[in-house]
């Protein structure tokens, strides 16, 4: 019985793999755009005029709101009702950044506040305009702030990918569901493996960024010398 | 007190380098300044004191334009700051602000945060800046803690550091906000001792609670109240010979406090 089931997982695992690096590039594309109008939208909830950071407000409200599978539906079957059809792959990128950018916008958010506004009037105050002041003291101060929060959000996200095998991105869950399907007697392998490669993933992004929070760390600086 | 300088050369629209005129400026339904004017000149000192709150720092914002005022004008070197179509960002260039609680950029080190403004806003060479800004550094005593981070500094070399990134930028005038309110007293010296140092050198306005230091290096001292100006004049005359009856009161106060020099 045992043997069986590992032998069938090792006859699926370039199957399996292929799932993975799907899973993969699925994940870097939405975070990285999710990211990018994290990071804009947050700043314009910040810094922009009226009515602008209102309209993020209500857009962070809603999908923060909404479960992701709701939003995937929403996504794929139900815009493909009213003639819109998208790809399951570019259809699971949108979802995954619609949701991803309204809790992205939060951390970027708590993260522009923690920089002291003195710091603004500051660099204003040596002539630089409000965009320089932004790019050469905010943001850099921001960047690191956010990474505890930005990579627990990234690990959410790479999760999160694999209910994309809900509307069949045939990514690593997906494919887990097929072998499944034609082999039920390998089930617990099969998910224990997938299991296994998402911890293995998980864990290694948040070594990488715990690295990248040290080496970029403010020297005897207190906001991010505190765990 | 000095002569106004620059008049004779007659390039200038005002016949003072910074000329503030009934400057006034509300927060919602309370008026923090109900008109003030004054003047100061090339490289003169003045020293603007008076009791908490009565819009010593808000002024000093009205001036840079920070928090613009509600009526009135700046002119600094016969432009008009106040007029709306003026670039701030030049005008700012030319204004030094060395805050009470720093305001030291916390990701740069103090060297990097000397030379920021000249790489950044003036657009000098890198290499050239770093020299510059190693210069100032060097002037209020920190060459040795040129890279050092802010929060790795005490209370009075982070001052000093924000007085040099001031000086770097070449200012014509440098606005002190309580530049010693948050050091303690050993602290206070090391600071007060680089400002005395420039005075006569660059203009400087410094609102303070240090009475010692109004009375040794001030050209003139301005006492505000209530949003007012209720006098001002040399230090020899504020402090012995005041005009105006609260002028003694709140000068005499501050004498029983600390004793008389």
């Amino acid at each position: 019985m045992i043997l069986l089931g590992i032998n069938n997982l090792l006859n699926n695992l370039p199957f399996l793999f292929e799932g993975l690096g799907i899973t993969i590039v699925l994940t870097l594309i939405s975070v990285a755009l999710a990211t990018l109008f994290g990071i804009l939208l947050a700043m314009g909830r910040c810094y922009a005029r009226q009515p602008l950071p209102f309209i993020i407000y209500i857009y962070e409200k809603i999908f923060r709101g909404l479960p992701l599978l709701v939003i995937f539906f929403l996504i794929y079957f139900g815009l493909s009702q009213q003639g819109i059809h998208i790809k399951a792959f570019y259809a699971a990128v949108i979802g995954l950044v619609l949701h991803s950018t309204a809790y992205q916008i939060q951390i970027f958010r708590s993260a522009i506040h923690a920089v002291p506004e003195g710091q603004k009037t500051a660099a204003m105050s040596l002539g630089m305009s409000k965009l320089k002041t932004i790019y050469y003291i905010i943001m850099p101060q921001v960047l690191r702030f956010s990474i505890p929060g930005w990579s627990n959000e990234f690990t959410i996200l790479l999760k999160d990918s694999s209910i994309a095998f809900s509307i069949g991105v045939v990514e690593l869950m997906a494919r887990g569901d097929a072998i499944n399907s034609m082999n039920p007697d390998g089930i617990l392998y099969v998910l224990l493996f997938i299991a296994f490669l998402y911890f293995i993933l998980v864990f290694s992004i948040n070594r990488g960024l715990n690295y990248l929070e040290k080496r970029y760390r403010i020297s005897g600086y207190a906001a991010t010398s505190v765990r | 007190m000095r002569q106004p300088l620059s008049d004779e050369k007659g390039e200038m629209k005002s016949l003072h380098m910074l000329e503030v005129k009934d400057i006034h400026k509300s927060y919602g339904s309370c008026e923090v300044l109900k008109g003030i004017s004054f003047t100061v000149d090339k490289e003169e000192t003045k020293v603007i004191i008076g009791t908490s709150g009565t819009g010593k720092s808000t002024l000093l914002k009205c001036i840079n334009q920070i928090d613009p005022p509600d009526k009135g004008e700046v002119w600094l070197e016969g432009e008009e700051l106040t007029n709306p179509s003026v670039d701030l960002n030049r005008i700012r260039q030319k204004i030094g602000f060395v805050f009470q609680d720093f305001n030291l950029f916390n990701h740069l080190t103090a060297l990097q945060n000397v030379s920021i403004g000249l790489e950044k806003v003036k657009k000098v060479d890198k290499e050239k800046a770093r020299e510059k800004a190693m210069k100032e550094l060097r002037s209020v005593g920190l060459e040795k803690q040129a890279r050092q981070y802010p929060a790795q500094l005490s209370g009075g070399q982070k001052q000093r550091v924000g007085i040099a990134r001031a000086l770097a930028m070449d200012p014509a005038i440098i606005l002190f906000d309580e530049p010693t309110s948050a050091l303690d007293p050993e602290l206070i010296g090391d600071v007060l001792d680089v400002m005395k140092n420039l005075a006569g050198k660059v203009a400087m306005l410094i609102v303070t609670h240090e009475m010692g230091f109004a009375r040794n290096v001030a050209d003139e001292i301005i006492f505000m109240e209530g949003g007012k100006i209720i006098e001002s004049g040399s230090p020899e005359q504020m402090f012995n010979n005041a005009n105006k009856e609260r002028t003694r009161q709140f000068l005499g106060k501050i004498a029983t406090l600390y004793g008389k020099e």
